[in-house]
């Protein structure tokens, strides 16, 4: 697991005087699946080109499975599947020719070719439309050609650029379970990028958020969401019933208690009329919230710290950045 | 309808050939990893499904249709003009077989074979360049396409070489046609000069049609609508083939030297105006496939009184007409390298991003 797939260092990609991707430095380990998060624009589809030499970079270094891309762009092409954010196919072809096609410009026999395109289709579910034009096929079927386009050259890493974009949700479910799977019953190196953090969050054992041209972090999940925590303040969610105003007074009494929200509480179980109040602490004060309330004589029907999701990390990250600015 | 079935025949014996080709190529290395067998395949497996690309649209079906019937129509025309004016033509007989390319009725008022080809031969070109590149940009293919371990420049190799192949086979099957007809209908056999002769000119008529090809595969990196490029490519072919001699003309009469001017001063104007002239690559094709098929023509520059003293009026051999054409071919060749020159650049700096 130690061996690295994918190493960048340094890496800048200047259009004239804007910088798209701003030293990047970046290493991915063999097996790993690593989100790529960012924004629109923030340089992500231009980093991937960069990997892959379709794009020559300003400065910087780029290693991916030992080969520079820049210099031996083939080499890496023979190892590397990438599938662009807006795929397309030939579309007055079938699924299977489209498929053997791209096998063939790998160097697969024909028979061989139409094998493995078989085999493919099958594995994306797509067996029984192989033989109809990629015209006729749904959004959510390009996607699954896609990623069998992919496959068909047996990469060691694949690259998928926005691979969830303008699927239903029961389809980003089925593609994210189908990646997944491929990295951890084939060992093969994912990097995804997208902007749909939820999604993301579901399969990645790294992110990295990307926001104009910088990667500003970088890490598991988990690992994010310490660090921010080390800087930001704890949240508590709890309703207690009943709820009064001394109860109020009394949480907001206790030390580190910075703020009250109340509002009402929506949840299925919820009596009518109850209240979900929202605490903000400087550390974590749960324990001693809820031996508060208990203490108080009310009852409490839930309490939550609330951990900061992908979407929250995002979005302070981008508070942060703008604070900066 | 026979000219594509023919057509259609020759492609799969030629397949069939590059297959082999391909298969004897990959044979001594076996299932190695050889990146540069790799490279080298994947440009005919490109160049195979370019033909077939092209050999099911609609368009080159189009294309050939309008292309058999002007066919029909000039050889109809020429036969009718032989058989009219007998052998009464000055040079007796000779390059009779000749004259079916050149020769059209009085009374039908249809082009020749060569002025159709030099017509049409743009529109192939530009047909069949005109989205090489672009419509795989917009389509999305050309970022998916880019990833797969093949050289860029083989992409656009493989776009030129399978178009041209296609052009070839058109051009060659159409030729041989019309001789054959002529054959039939006229019973008369070609000399093996007549012959070579038909062949040099169907060769320059492919290198003809490959510029118009090259030309709108550069169109077609340049501008990212199809549509654009495609117009861009209608508008250069109008202009050469209408206006340029218009603006030439105009020329000519603007600098044009009085009659009383010396021999000297008359032939640099004569010359210069030519040279202009030649810049068109039509001018150039016409230059060339008048020498080719009328074995009459001893020059393509002005000449004096002087010079004509003491020549015998026999046609020019085969040999003496290619060297009299050497300099058109080598410019219209020049042309194509440059179009193919500059579309390279091109392409080999654009950026590969899917759709925008």
């Amino acid at each position: 697991m130690a061996e690295n797939v994918i190493e960048l260092s340094g890496l800048t990609k200047q259009y004239g005087g804007f910088t798209a991707v701003n030293g990047l430095t970046l290493t991915i380990a063999k097996g790993e699946v690593f989100g790529l998060l960012g924004p629109n624009g923030a340089g992500k589809t231009t980093t991937i080109l960069m990997m892959l030499g379709l794009t020559e970079r300003t400065s910087g270094s780029a290693r991916i499975c030992g080969f520079d891309p820049a210099r031996s762009a083939l080499q890496v092409k023979r190892r590397v599947g990438y599938m662009p954010d807006d795929i397309g196919f030939y579309e007055d072809r079938t699924g299977l020719d489209n498929l053997m096609y791209t096998a063939r410009l790998n160097g697969l026999a024909p028979a061989e070719a139409r094998r493995s395109a078989e085999a493919l289709l099958e594995k994306v579910g797509l067996a029984s439309s192989g033989k109809s034009k990629v015209a006729t096929y749904s959004r959510g079927m390009r996607q699954r050609l896609g990623l069998a386009d992919v496959l068909i050259k047996n990469p060691e890493v694949i690259i998928l650029d926005e691979p969830t974009l303008g699927i239903d949700p029961e389809g980003v479910r089925e593609l994210l379970a189908l990646i997944s799977d491929l990295s951890r019953n084939e060992g093969i190196t994912v990097l995804l990028s997208s902007h749909q953090l939820q999604q993301v969050q579901q399969i990645c054992d790294r992110v990295g958020l990307f926001v104009r041209g910088n990667l500003i972090a970088c890490g598991d999940i988990a690992a994010l969401s310490r660090e921010l925590n080390q800087e930001l303040r704890v949240e508590v969610e709890l309703a207690a019933q009943p709820w009064s105003e001394g109860l109020a007074a009394r949480l907001q009494a206790l030390e580190g208690v910075l703020a009250l929200d109340t509002a009402e509480w929506k949840a299925d179980n919820a009596p009518a009329g109850s209240l979900l109040a929202t605490l903000t602490c400087e550390r974590n004060l749960t324990s001693q919230i809820a031996s508060e309330v208990i203490g108080s004589g009310a009852e409490l029907h839930y309490i939550r710290r609330k951990e900061p999701g992908l979407d929250e990390i995002y979005h302070r990250y981008f508070e942060k950045r703008e604070d900066g600015a | 309808m026979n000219a594509k079935a023919q057509s259609l025949e020759l492609l799969s014996s030629i397949r069939q050939k590059l297959r082999d080709l391909l298969r004897r190529s990959q044979a001594p290395s076996g299932t190695g990893e050889l990146p540069e067998r790799s490279g080298s395949s994947a440009f005919w497996v490109m160049v195979q499904k370019e033909l077939g690309d092209h050999i099911r649209s609609w368009r080159f079906t189009i294309l050939i249709g309008i292309i058999v019937l002007a066919c029909i129509g000039s050889i109809y025309s020429s036969l009718t003009a032989i058989r009219d004016n007998g052998t009464g033509q000055g040079a007796g007989d000779s390059f009779l077989f000749l004259k079916m390319f050149t020769l059209s009725s009085s009374s039908l008022s249809i082009p020749t074979f060569t002025t159709f080809l030099s017509w049409l031969g743009p529109l192939i070109g530009i047909a069949l360049g005109f989205d090489a590149v672009n419509s795989e940009r917009n389509k999305g293919t050309l970022g998916r396409l880019m990833s797969q371990p093949i050289y860029r420049d083989d992409f656009l190799k493989a776009k030129f070489a399978a178009s041209l192949i296609l052009i070839a086979i058109v051009v060659f099957a159409l030729g041989l046609l019309v001789t054959g007809l002529g054959l039939l209908t006229m019973g008369y056999p070609p000399t093996p000069e007549e012959f070579w002769r038909i062949l040099f000119f169907l060769i320059i008529a492919v290198v003809y049609i490959g510029f118009w090809l090259n030309l709108s595969i550069l169109f077609s990196i340049r501008f990212r609508q199809a549509a654009t490029s495609a117009l861009s490519g209608i508008a250069v072919w109008l202009f050469l083939t209408l206006f340029y001699s218009m603006i030439i003309n105009l020329i000519g009469s603007a600098t044009a030297v009085p009659d009383t001017a010396a021999v000297s001063e008359q032939l640099r104007h004569a010359n210069f105006i030519l040279t202009l002239n030649r810049l068109s690559p039509s001018e150039l094709f016409a230059e060339t496939i008048t020498t080719m098929l009328s074995p009459g023509v001893r020059s393509l520059g002005p000449l004096t009184m002087d010079q004509l003293v003491g020549a015998i009026s026999a046609p020019l051999p085969l040999g003496q007409s290619v060297l009299l054409i050497w300099p058109q071919l080598t410019g219209l060749l020049a042309e194509t390298v440059l179009c193919f020159g500059i579309s390279y650049y091109l392409f080999m700096r654009q950026e590969i991003r899917s759709r925008n």
